[in-house]
Protein backbone atom coordinates (compact mmCIF):
# COMPACT_ATOMS: atom_id res chain seq x y z
CA UNK A 1 0.00 0.00 0.00
CA UNK A 2 1.13 3.33 -0.36
CA UNK A 3 1.06 6.18 2.28
CA UNK A 4 1.53 9.50 2.32
CA UNK A 5 4.14 10.58 5.19
CA UNK A 6 4.15 14.37 6.60
CA UNK A 7 6.33 15.86 8.41
CA UNK A 8 6.03 19.72 10.36
CA UNK A 9 7.70 21.73 12.32
CA UNK A 10 11.36 20.78 13.40
CA UNK A 11 10.42 17.04 12.06
CA UNK A 12 10.66 18.62 8.56
CA UNK A 13 13.68 20.44 9.33
CA UNK A 14 15.43 17.01 10.49
CA UNK A 15 14.25 15.15 7.35
CA UNK A 16 14.51 18.24 4.93
CA UNK A 17 10.92 17.22 2.90
CA UNK A 18 7.94 18.06 4.47
CA UNK A 19 6.11 15.28 2.48
CA UNK A 20 6.32 11.88 0.60
CA UNK A 21 4.83 8.49 -0.83
CA UNK A 22 6.27 5.64 0.48
CA UNK A 23 5.39 2.14 -0.38
CA UNK A 24 5.51 -0.09 2.83
CA UNK A 25 2.92 -3.75 3.83
CA UNK A 26 0.41 -3.17 6.83
CA UNK A 27 1.72 -2.47 9.63
CA UNK A 28 1.68 -1.08 13.29
CA UNK A 29 2.36 2.78 13.84
CA UNK A 30 5.71 1.55 16.52
CA UNK A 31 6.94 -0.51 12.73
CA UNK A 32 6.67 2.77 10.37
CA UNK A 33 8.74 4.72 12.77
CA UNK A 34 11.25 2.72 13.34
CA UNK A 35 11.74 2.14 9.40
CA UNK A 36 11.31 6.42 9.45
CA UNK A 37 13.93 6.82 11.95
CA UNK A 38 16.15 4.24 10.31
CA UNK A 39 15.76 6.30 7.04
CA UNK A 40 16.21 10.06 8.79
CA UNK A 41 18.23 9.00 12.27
CA UNK A 42 17.74 12.94 13.17
CA UNK A 43 14.39 11.50 13.90
CA UNK A 44 15.60 9.97 17.04
CA UNK A 45 16.26 13.56 18.80
CA UNK A 46 12.69 14.77 18.56
CA UNK A 47 9.81 14.18 19.84
CA UNK A 48 6.26 13.95 17.82
CA UNK A 49 3.05 12.72 18.36
CA UNK A 50 1.38 10.78 14.91
CA UNK A 51 -1.84 11.36 13.34
CA UNK A 52 -3.52 9.11 10.86
CA UNK A 53 -5.94 10.55 9.00
CA UNK A 54 -5.71 13.48 11.09
CA UNK A 55 -6.45 11.61 14.31
CA UNK A 56 -4.09 11.44 16.73
CA UNK A 57 -3.29 7.47 17.40
CA UNK A 58 -1.00 5.33 19.41
CA UNK A 59 1.99 3.66 18.36
CA UNK A 60 -0.19 0.25 18.34
CA UNK A 61 -2.48 1.45 15.80
CA UNK A 62 -2.70 -0.77 12.92
CA UNK A 63 -2.22 0.77 9.41
CA UNK A 64 -3.86 -1.07 6.97
CA UNK A 65 -4.79 1.28 4.14
CA UNK A 66 -3.96 3.99 2.12
CA UNK A 67 -3.56 6.66 4.48
CA UNK A 68 -2.12 9.90 5.57
CA UNK A 69 0.42 9.93 8.33
CA UNK A 70 1.50 12.88 9.90
CA UNK A 71 4.63 13.21 12.84
CA UNK A 72 3.48 16.40 14.53
CA UNK A 73 5.94 17.75 16.81
CA UNK A 74 5.23 19.92 19.84
CA UNK A 75 2.17 21.92 19.72
CA UNK A 76 2.85 25.87 19.96
CA UNK A 77 -0.46 27.30 18.74
CA UNK A 78 -1.37 30.84 20.26
CA UNK B 1 -27.52 21.89 18.29
CA UNK B 2 -27.20 23.04 14.80
CA UNK B 3 -24.17 21.52 13.50
CA UNK B 4 -21.66 24.20 11.34
CA UNK B 5 -18.97 23.60 8.62
CA UNK B 6 -15.39 23.98 9.13
CA UNK B 7 -13.80 27.18 9.24
CA UNK B 8 -10.69 28.07 8.24
CA UNK B 9 -9.70 29.67 11.31
CA UNK B 10 -5.93 31.04 9.71
CA UNK B 11 -4.80 34.34 8.55
CA UNK B 12 -1.64 35.23 6.93
CA UNK B 13 0.59 37.38 9.12
CA UNK B 14 -0.70 39.17 12.26
CA UNK B 15 -3.81 39.87 12.98
CA UNK B 16 -4.46 43.89 12.97
CA UNK B 17 -5.91 45.62 15.52
CA UNK B 18 -8.39 46.49 13.11
CA UNK B 19 -9.39 43.80 12.27
CA UNK B 20 -10.17 43.20 16.00
CA UNK B 21 -11.76 46.29 16.50
CA UNK B 22 -14.14 45.72 13.12
CA UNK B 23 -15.01 42.16 15.03
CA UNK B 24 -16.43 43.93 17.69
CA UNK B 25 -18.51 46.52 16.38
CA UNK B 26 -20.31 43.49 13.54
CA UNK B 27 -21.41 42.45 17.32
CA UNK B 28 -23.19 46.00 17.81
CA UNK B 29 -26.66 44.06 15.95
CA UNK B 30 -26.87 41.12 18.21
CA UNK B 31 -28.55 43.06 20.90
CA UNK B 32 -29.08 39.96 22.81
CA UNK B 33 -25.58 39.54 23.89
CA UNK B 34 -25.23 41.35 27.17
CA UNK B 35 -21.10 40.11 27.52
CA UNK B 36 -17.95 39.47 25.08
CA UNK B 37 -14.83 38.15 26.13
CA UNK B 38 -11.77 38.52 24.33
CA UNK B 39 -8.27 36.94 24.38
CA UNK B 40 -5.73 38.12 22.28
CA UNK B 41 -2.19 35.53 22.16
CA UNK B 42 0.45 38.28 21.75
CA UNK B 43 4.05 37.11 20.34
CA UNK B 44 6.87 38.05 23.26
CA UNK B 45 10.27 38.81 23.56
CA UNK B 46 11.69 36.14 25.26
CA UNK B 47 15.33 35.60 25.67
CA UNK B 48 16.63 32.90 25.56
CA UNK B 49 20.04 32.03 26.19
CA UNK B 50 20.81 35.34 25.96
CA UNK B 51 19.55 36.02 22.24
CA UNK B 52 15.93 37.71 22.00
CA UNK B 53 13.17 36.65 19.93
CA UNK B 54 12.28 38.99 17.37
CA UNK B 55 9.52 37.23 14.99
CA UNK B 56 7.62 33.60 15.44
CA UNK B 57 7.12 31.77 12.28
CA UNK B 58 3.83 30.02 12.35
CA UNK B 59 3.09 26.89 10.37
CA UNK B 60 0.08 23.86 10.92
CA UNK B 61 -0.98 20.19 10.02
CA UNK B 62 -4.11 23.31 8.52
CA UNK B 63 -6.61 20.21 7.57
CA UNK B 64 -6.44 18.50 11.10
CA UNK B 65 -5.72 22.08 13.05
CA UNK B 66 -9.16 23.33 11.25
CA UNK B 67 -10.71 20.17 12.24
CA UNK B 68 -9.68 20.64 15.73
CA UNK B 69 -11.06 24.22 16.20
CA UNK B 70 -14.06 22.98 15.09
CA UNK B 71 -14.25 20.21 17.77
CA UNK B 72 -13.42 22.66 19.91
CA UNK B 73 -16.00 25.04 19.09
CA UNK B 74 -18.70 22.66 19.16
CA UNK B 75 -17.22 21.49 22.58
CA UNK B 76 -17.89 24.60 24.40
CA UNK B 77 -21.25 25.45 22.72
CA UNK B 78 -22.23 22.13 24.00
CA UNK B 79 -20.34 23.22 27.41
CA UNK B 80 -21.53 26.82 27.87
CA UNK B 81 -24.62 29.05 26.94
CA UNK B 82 -22.69 31.30 24.54
CA UNK B 83 -24.25 33.35 21.54
CA UNK B 84 -21.49 33.33 19.79
CA UNK B 85 -17.98 32.76 18.94
CA UNK B 86 -14.67 33.65 16.73
CA UNK B 87 -11.70 31.77 16.62
CA UNK B 88 -8.51 33.23 14.17
CA UNK B 89 -4.68 32.49 14.21
CA UNK B 90 -1.60 33.43 12.58
CA UNK B 91 0.42 31.58 9.60
CA UNK B 92 3.33 32.71 8.58
CA UNK B 93 5.33 35.06 10.27
CA UNK B 94 4.62 37.63 13.25
CA UNK B 95 6.98 40.33 15.12
CA UNK B 96 7.39 40.27 18.51
CA UNK B 97 4.20 42.74 20.08
CA UNK B 98 1.76 41.78 17.40
CA UNK B 99 -1.29 39.11 17.71
CA UNK B 100 -1.14 36.06 16.70
CA UNK B 101 -4.49 34.17 18.45
CA UNK B 102 -8.03 35.79 18.76
CA UNK B 103 -10.88 34.29 20.59
CA UNK B 104 -14.21 36.09 21.05
CA UNK B 105 -17.15 34.99 23.00
CA UNK B 106 -20.13 36.16 23.41
CA UNK B 107 -23.34 35.56 25.58
CA UNK B 108 -25.87 37.30 27.55
CA UNK B 109 -24.52 37.49 30.92
CA UNK B 110 -20.73 37.81 31.82
CA UNK B 111 -20.05 34.50 33.88
CA UNK B 112 -20.28 32.44 31.21
CA UNK B 113 -17.95 34.27 28.71
CA UNK B 114 -14.82 33.83 31.41
CA UNK B 115 -15.55 30.44 31.99
CA UNK B 116 -15.85 29.83 28.05
CA UNK B 117 -12.91 31.81 27.17
CA UNK B 118 -10.29 29.51 29.29
CA UNK B 119 -11.63 26.64 28.12
CA UNK B 120 -11.42 27.68 24.31
CA UNK B 121 -7.64 29.28 25.05
CA UNK B 122 -6.70 26.34 26.68
CA UNK B 123 -8.09 23.39 24.48
CA UNK B 124 -6.00 25.23 21.31
CA UNK B 125 -2.83 25.48 23.59
CA UNK B 126 -3.40 21.57 24.02
CA UNK B 127 -5.26 20.56 21.07
CA UNK B 128 -4.42 21.82 17.83
CA UNK B 129 -1.54 20.69 15.60
CA UNK B 130 0.13 24.57 14.94
CA UNK B 131 4.52 25.03 15.32
CA UNK B 132 6.03 28.26 16.01
CA UNK B 133 9.63 28.57 14.83
CA UNK B 134 11.24 31.51 17.29
CA UNK B 135 13.52 33.46 15.23
CA UNK B 136 16.00 35.23 17.01
CA UNK B 137 18.06 38.66 16.02
CA UNK B 138 20.78 36.67 14.56
CA UNK B 139 18.53 34.78 12.24
CA UNK B 140 18.87 31.71 14.64
CA UNK B 141 15.91 29.92 15.46
CA UNK B 142 14.37 27.43 18.18
CA UNK B 143 10.94 25.49 18.09
CA UNK B 144 8.43 27.01 20.77
CA UNK B 145 6.70 24.52 22.54
CA UNK B 146 3.40 25.00 24.67
CA UNK B 147 3.45 24.60 28.33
Amino acid sequence: MELTIKYFGMLAEATTIHEEQIQTEACFVSELIKKLKDQYPKLHQNDFKVAVNQQLVDHNYFINNQTEVALLPPFAGG
Amino acid sequence: MEKKKTKNVFVQGAISSEFIGQSIAKHQTKTNIGAHNIFLGQVRADIIDGKTVTAIDYTAYEEMANQKFHEIREATFAKYDLTCMHIYHSLGQVNIGEICLFVFVSSPRRKIVFKALEYVVEAIKADVPVFGKEIFEDQTHQWKQNT
